[in-house]
């Protein structure tokens, strides 16, 4: 034994798991609705989620440059954050939007704060929630997906809550044949992203599902139809919402009962702005809202301690 | 893996590493030219010498003691001359003084080692004699003397023992070979501690990756209707005594509490089956079952290890280190302690010598904690690993003593889990020295 040993503290073995992986697994989940949105927003789509997380990479790096930080655009979340911002834009929104929401999302929500697992709300939301809120027009800008010949190019939502149209039938909003924002509208795909993140350990059931189920149960007491329901839940940016950016670490409670305390809170919140607030769909700010909450339900919801501790 | 099996909530699923010995018989350790025999093996008083330099020893005498109650005495492994007795390493990581006895290789044995007989014709307070006097201390690791926790208060009513034959920590297999190759020692040794205990039933839990030393043991307990065989679901700690426990009999041990609160007392496979010794030929405890394994070592192997032996005498006879070994560790990967040296003699509490090759030594470099919450998930003990930990690096102790600091049980499930790979474990272990520090100030 001439050589120096290694002494380190226990346990001496870790997981194959990294962030990366992590990271590369939501990457993996969201492609089938990446291609569907290519399917059906042809050039746009490319053009809008390229743009997106190139500027969200780039922005990370040269941040953490000058900060002189370790650049961590390996860990890849800064690649979801771009790709679930673009998937919240319209498929008409101009090339500099996608630009100013990924470095908007990337410097002021994500490394103001202290970078990956410091951002206290969505970044991709934070950045969509001021791109409406500055170019409310560019945001609203519906387009019918290709093969699909309607007059009107509104959304389900908006044709649920009064808009001029005809309402799609369920089957095309379920697979994506309506318009919306560009990764939101192929419900399927989505779950299946979903079930893969499940399978993989990613993500717990206990958001998207409280989420979800909150929000059917109140657009049934609300609509009286479960036809409508299939449209709230189905129809807008819900499953994107519950699956995809509601399950943000870094922005929900870590703890068991705290996440369906946080899925339920969203689906109130989300219901109450879909039937009283001024724009059919309240997804993100529901979601941005519930973030914001997230120490304090994390501080009621403290798991029970093995053996009943006192507090 | 099989979801059978009694289990707790929480915990990992660390690869196994045992194929590499759970198939080897256990073998004989070689006979050292010297042994190194630390006075302080086990939790509480150190013992002082009870023989003087230059004294010649025999195998199972009394070579320190003390008249504290919580201590354990300790016992010559060899015949020899006493040639120094001085403070030494010990794989619990301090200084410790220890008898050093140049071995004269006849294992002449001591008078005082004679057999106690049969059980049945033992009384209690004859048991707990034979368990005191033959220095008996957990097994398993921790290193509690025996005879205490059999000694429990009068009003704490003890209704079920039970035997840890779980082996959770990965690589280890030194407790699964011996409820192979001495089923009926174990089963001897838990009716002499149900007998000193006063209790009817024992129950003695094994994880389901160990399918041939449930069916061995079955059938070694099948005359004895009070002892049950019960498959544990195989996930870390299910050894863990609070785990256990509650994997058993559903009971919670109170936080801040001792097994005996809820009726329970945990004894080691290891420990039972060297109070089989004691009784049947009096040893007392001067060897143990050692798994020597790990991607450091070039024939892994499962020994019956003279106590006092050096880790490098016992690597030795497993055809020594490989060319890029690294960490050396006491006990399994889970929770042992890496050592600085080799020169570290076995105690009566090393389960295993893990050595590590340099890919293996490696800890990767923590990042950013990113709440994925998978510590929450599966910590045993119901805590929130990433919130003690971030105030413990704030140093506020305070904040990570709201957040139940003093119920970790230092299992590492938490540091194994993070993606981010932060030592959370560490982290939590410094809150709870400022706690402990804390409380005793006040």
């Amino acid at each position: 034994m001439e050589n120096k040993v290694l002494a380190t503290s226990s346990p001496h073995i870790r997981s194959n798991d990294n962030t990366t992986k992590i990271m590369l697994d939501v990457i993996i989940a969201l492609l089938p609705a990446v291609i569907a949105s290519i399917y059906y927003f042809g050039f746009d789509s490319i053009k809008l989620t390229s743009i997106a997380v190139i500027s969200a990479v780039a922005t990370e790096a040269i941040i953490q440059k000058i900060l002189k930080k370790e650049v961590t655009i390996k860990d890849l979340s800064a690649v979801v954050t771009g790709i679930l911002l673009a998937f919240n834009l319209p498929p008409s929104a101009p090339w500099w939007i996608p630009l100013i929401g990924s470095v908007f999302a990337i410097a002021v929500a994500k490394q103001v704060f202290g970078g990956i697992g410091h951002n206290f709300i969505n970044p991709a939301l934070a950045g969509r929630a001021m791109l409406l809120a500055s170019w409310p027009t560019k945001m609203l800008g519906w387009e019918n997906p290709a093969g699909v010949d309607a007059v009107s190019a509104a959304t389900p939502l908006q044709i649920v809550k009064g808009a001029e149209g005809n309402l799609q039938p369920l089957t095309d909003v379920i697979l994506g044949r309506v318009p919306g924002c560009i990764g939101e509208t192929s419900a399927i795909l989505l779950i299946i992203g979903g079930a893969y993140l499940l399978y993989r350990g990613v993500i717990s059931w206990k958001i998207p599902v409280s989420y979800i189920g909150t929000v059917a149960v109140i657009a049934y007491i609300y609509e009286g139809s479960l036809l409508l329901v299939g449209y709230h839940v189905f129809g807008g940016g819900l499953l994107l919402g519950a699956i995809f950016m509601a399950t943000d670490y870094a922005s929900s409670p870590v703890t068991s009962k705290g996440k369906i305390v946080f899925g339920i809170g969203a689906g109130i919140l989300t219901m109450l702005i879909r039937i009283f607030g001024a724009t059919p769909e309240g997804v993100s700010y529901s979601i941005l809202l519930m973030n914001v909450a997230t120490p304090i339900i994390e501080k009621y919801t403290a798991p029970r301690v093995f053996g009943g501790a006192k507090k | 893996m099989s979801s059978k099996g009694l289990t707790f909530r929480g915990g990992i699923h660390p690869p196994h590493f045992k194929k590499q010995t759970e198939n080897s018989p256990i073998e004989e350790g070689i006979l050292p030219k010297e042994v190194v025999i630390p006075l302080h093996q086990h939790i509480g008083a150190p013992c002082e010498p009870t023989i003087k330099l230059g004294d010649y020893v025999k195998v199972g005498q009394k070579i320190g003691d003390t008249k504290a109650f919580v201590s354990a005495p300790i016992h010559s492994s060899v015949s020899g001359i006493v040639t120094k007795i001085s403070d030494r390493s010990s794989p619990t990581g301090a200084k410790v003084k220890s008898v050093i006895i140049q071995v004269d290789g006849n294992q002449e044995i001591s008078e005082e080692v004679q057999s106690k007989g049969d059980l049945n014709k033992l009384d209690k307070d004859e048991i707990l004699t034979i368990v005191r006097e033959s220095g008996l201390t957990g097994m398993g690791g921790a290193g509690f003397p025996t005879h205490v926790k059999l000694s429990p208060p009068e009003d704490k009513k003890i209704d079920i023992l039970i035997i840890n034959g779980a082996e959770c920590e990965p690589y280890l297999t030194s407790d699964h070979r011996m409820m192979l190759e001495f089923p009926e020692k174990i089963i001897l040794g838990t009716k002499a501690i149900m007998k000193a205990l006063g209790v009817k039933n024992a129950v003695i839990g094994i994880e389901n990756n160990k399918p041939d030393a449930i069916k061995t043991m079955k059938k070694a307990a099948k005359k004895d209707k009070n002892i049950k065989i019960e498959e544990l679901r195989t996930k870390y700690p299910q050894g863990g005594e609070k785990s256990l426990i509650y994997a058993v009999t559903k009971r919670e041990v109170p936080s801040g509490g001792l097994p005996m609160d809820v009726g329970a007392v945990v004894q080691n496979v290891g420990t039972v089956s060297a109070i089989a010794d004691a009784i049947k030929t009096g040893m007392p405890v001067v060897e143990r079952v050692v798994t020597v394994t790990g991607s450091g070592i070039n024939k892994p192997k499962n020994l019956l290890v003279k106590i006092g032996t050096k880790f490098q005498d016992v690597v030795e006879q497993c055809g020594g280190y490989t060319k890029d070994m690294s960490k050396i560790i006491n006990g399994g990967p889970m929770m042992g302690i890496s050592q600085h040296t080799d020169e570290v003699p076995v105690i009566k509490g090393t389960s295993g010598i893990l050595v590590l090759n340099e890919q293996d030594s490696q800890i990767p470099e923590p990042s950013n904690c990113i709440r994925c919450g998978k510590c929450v998930d599966v910590c045993p003990s119901g805590l929130q690993p990433l919130m003690i930990s971030k105030n413990s690096l704030l140093r506020r102790f305070d904040e990570a003593e709201s957040y139940n600091a003093m119920d970790c049980i230092e299992c590492g499930s938490c540091s194994f889990i993070c993606p981010s790979k932060r030592p959370l474990v560490d982290a939590i272990r410094i809150a709870k020295q400022e706690i402990t520090a804390k409380r005793k100030k006040n």
